[in-house]
């Protein structure tokens, strides 16, 4: 079972090899799709592997799998392949030089994600996260406007210098496991009672790296590269980061509080989380009212998100289960929204919200898969996203966050009424009178991969066994006794 | 005889950081900070060579050629591989006056020590007295990275905040495992290449590479 780990890495690896070397394939625009297959099927081996109580371990410790990390895995697995497929290149565009580093990074990004999962180290974690910035620094810049070297600019600086104070996070972290007989690294035996770390390096360094992951899951005050990063990237790309890179980031943020609770307590990172996730749902309830760019829509929207799973992540173990079915169901559905508006932003040619009207009655192949991923994104049942946010608000209830959640909560409701209103704005309404059109009933694109992502989250919170069970598990993982 | 010297050379590798440090920020020429960030990365292994000798550890040592072949020689070979002609002639114009800026250094190294004696005391090692250095380098790195207006001044930053993290890691530690300190070199290596790449981008797309033309994007 331990070969599986290497196959998220090697995988990818191996295919963006390929996409370079095969320089006159047609085969090149699977390249994406085939490197999420090898981590999504990867990932499913070892949640497998986990529920008959194994733990997979390769490379001398450097590579783990517990519940935890083989749940994300899967997850980064699913949200690539809804991404990639759905987004998924004409055979005409894939033949350039262009599109061949196109895929080979999205590869790359795919394995370091992978790597971030999977590392039995906080310092090869650090290095993989700092990673996925490498392979999606040119992905972010494609189009080479200048509105996306711009952002591209803003993302590289603001994440290499967020993921920078990380490291001295993490630094601080090995100088106070120096101290003691077993100077390491590893979360494994960071996480163990016992340790005597020193409580004040601890605090420090949990502190920074906590703040330096935030900067990379897109929480306020940190936020300020991301809507520019995810309106400008071609949507496979912005489906992948705010669907999964900002997950995985809020993982690595689990890890740290995973050792941190332990010296210190819960307190500390609880107020530091509480604060950056009610900030993050200020800014995007602010920013969503006035809104008029539907791609920055859905960025700020993933800011909004992430706020509430950070608040999740400081009320604790109660809600960790529901934060981390959180992760699945809003990777799908954002992946799946950030598809569909590359589908749009093709046919219509404007990003603007004002200038897109009357979807329903003009394109409804468009309209009905983006109007169902909106009502799953804003928070309507059967889909998980509802069942996440009950989940977190009433843990937090009763962890005694009261005030942390009430505030949150009417945040979330400003949130909704701005993204319903929004999403009315772009798809209700007739188109103005005299203009001759038919009906477009095409999907632009794949439509299985919207179908399945959209089934998956509208049926995953009723399967208890094994999502349920797994969740439990990943979330014993983290100290919890839930 | 090492023993005797081994607190000076600390202290001479140090003061070499943090008087580099301070240069930079008060020379406005491209050029000249990028000699400096040069003999920063030498005064940086340096140091890392001079806690392997003393420590014992033959791997410090293999780490310092590391640090002085990537931090001394190959990322300022990156940022100077221009014509020397056209990079002679790049002058910042920095939010800051020099003096404002020299007198912000004093301060955040004043603040470094107040903070590392407070939080976590200085210990009783030489090491330890002279880990406010890295803090200061990295506070230092953040205002450069604040108060600049230029593409490649602002990479500076970023490169000065990475030498300090580096050198809290080997006083407070000794270094982090030597896989993740290759790991750590190769990121920061990379991330260079890749703002060095969308500088000279910005530089056919904008004319310059003033940061503040960055201004499209925003609600």
């Amino acid at each position: 079972m331990s070969a599986v780990l290497w196959i998220p890495l090697v995988g990818p690896l191996t295919f963006a090899g390929l996409s370079l070397l095969l320089r006159t394939s047609a085969l090149r625009r699977f390249v994406g799709v085939a490197a999420s297959c090898a981590v999504l099927v990867s990932g499913l081996l070892l949640v497998s592997a986990v529920l008959n109580g194994t733990v997979p371990i390769s490379g001398g410790g450097m590579l783990r799998a517990d519940a935890l990390s083989a749940y994300m895995l899967s997850v980064v697995g699913m949200v690539g392949l809804i991404s990639t497929w759905g987004g998924l290149s004409s055979a005409a565009s894939s033949r350039t030089k262009n599109a061949a580093g196109y895929e080979a990074l999205i590869a790359l990004f795919l394995a370091a994600m992978s790597l971030a999962v999977l590392a039995d180290s906080i310092g090869l974690m650090w290095a993989a996260i700092e990673a996925t910035t490498i392979a999606t620094a040119f992905l972010v810049g494609h189009h080479r406007t200048r509105q996306s070297l711009e952002a591209a600019w803003k993302y590289v600086i603001l994440g290499s210098v967020g993921v920078a104070i990380a490291l001295l996070g993490i630094v601080l972290i090995y100088a106070a496991s120096v101290e003691t007989d077993t100077p390491t690294l590893s979360w494994v035996l960071l996480a163990k009672s016992g340790l005597d770390l020193d409580p004040s390096l601890i605090t420090a360094g949990g502190a920074l790296a906590v703040l330096g992951f935030a900067t990379k899951s897109g929480l306020a005050p940190m936020h300020s590269w991301l809507p520019d990063a995810h309106s400008q990237a071609p949507a496979p790309v912005s489906g992948l980061m705010s669907g999964v890179l900002l997950s995985v980031a809020l993982y690595a943020i689990l890890r740290i509080q995973s050792i941190t609770n332990l010296v210190i307590g819960p307190d500390f990172l609880r107020t530091m989380l509480s604060i950056g996730g009610l900030l993050s749902l200020l800014v995007a309830a602010s920013l969503l009212i006035r809104q008029r760019d539907y791609k920055r829509m859905l960025a700020y929207s993933s800011i909004e998100h992430m706020g509430l799973m950070a608040i999740g992540v400081a009320i604790g173990p109660a809600a960790l289960p529901s934060v981390l079915l959180y992760i699945l169901g809003h990777g799908l559905i954002k992946a799946t929204l950030f598809v569909l508006s590359g589908r749009i932003l093709k046919v219509e040619g404007t990003p603007v919200i004002s200038n897109v009207r009357a979807l329903l009655v003009r394109r409804p192949g468009l309209a009905v898969p983006w109007l169902i991923a909106m009502a799953a994104i804003v928070g309507f049942p059967p889909f998980s996203i509802f069942f996440s946010e009950v989940g977190i608000i009433m843990a937090g209830w009763s962890a005694g966050l009261g005030g942390v959640v009430g505030a949150a909560l009417v945040l979330l409701l400003v949130i909704f009424a701005a993204l319903i209103r929004l999403t009315i704005q772009m798809t209700l309404g007739t188109p103005p009178e005299g203009t001759a059109f038919t009906p477009d009933h095409s999907a632009h694109g794949p439509r299985l991969p919207i179908v399945l992502a959209l089934a998956t989250t509208a049926t995953v919170a009723f399967v208890a066994e094994p999502v349920g069970a797994l969740l439990l598990q990943a979330t014993a993982v983290l100290g919890g006794t839930n | 005889m090492f023993e005797t010297f081994y607190p000076q050379l600390i202290g001479l590798c140090t003061g070499a950081l943090l008087l580099t440090s301070a240069l930079m920020v008060w020379r406005h020429s491209l050029l000249a900070s990028i000699r400096l960030l040069a003999l920063q990365g030498v005064a940086l292994a340096a140091l890392v060579a001079v806690i392997g000798i003393a420590e014992n550890e033959p791997e410090l040592v293999l780490v310092s050629l590391l640090i002085l072949s990537v931090k001394g020689l190959g990322l300022p070979w990156v940022l100077a591989h221009q014509s020397k002609a056209s990079i002679k002639q790049i002058q910042e114009s920095p939010r800051l006056n020099p003096t404002a800026a020299l007198l912000a250094v004093t301060l955040l190294t004043i603040l470094s020590y107040v903070v590392v004696s407070r939080v976590f005391g200085l210990g009783d090692t030489t090491t330890g007295h002279a880990a406010p250095i890295g803090l200061a380098m990295v506070l230092i790195g953040f205002l450069l990275l604040i108060s600049r207006r230029r593409a490649r001044s602002q990479l500076i930053g970023f490169l000065l905040l990475d030498n300090g993290i580096a050198t809290i890691a080997f006083l407070t530690s000794g270094g982090v495992p030597v896989l993740l300190e290759f790991a750590v070199s190769l990121d920061v290596l990379l991330v260079v290449l890749i703002l060095h790449v969308f500088a000279g981008r910005m530089r056919t797309k904008f004319g310059g590479t003033a940061v503040d033309q960055l201004r499209e994007l925003h609600d």
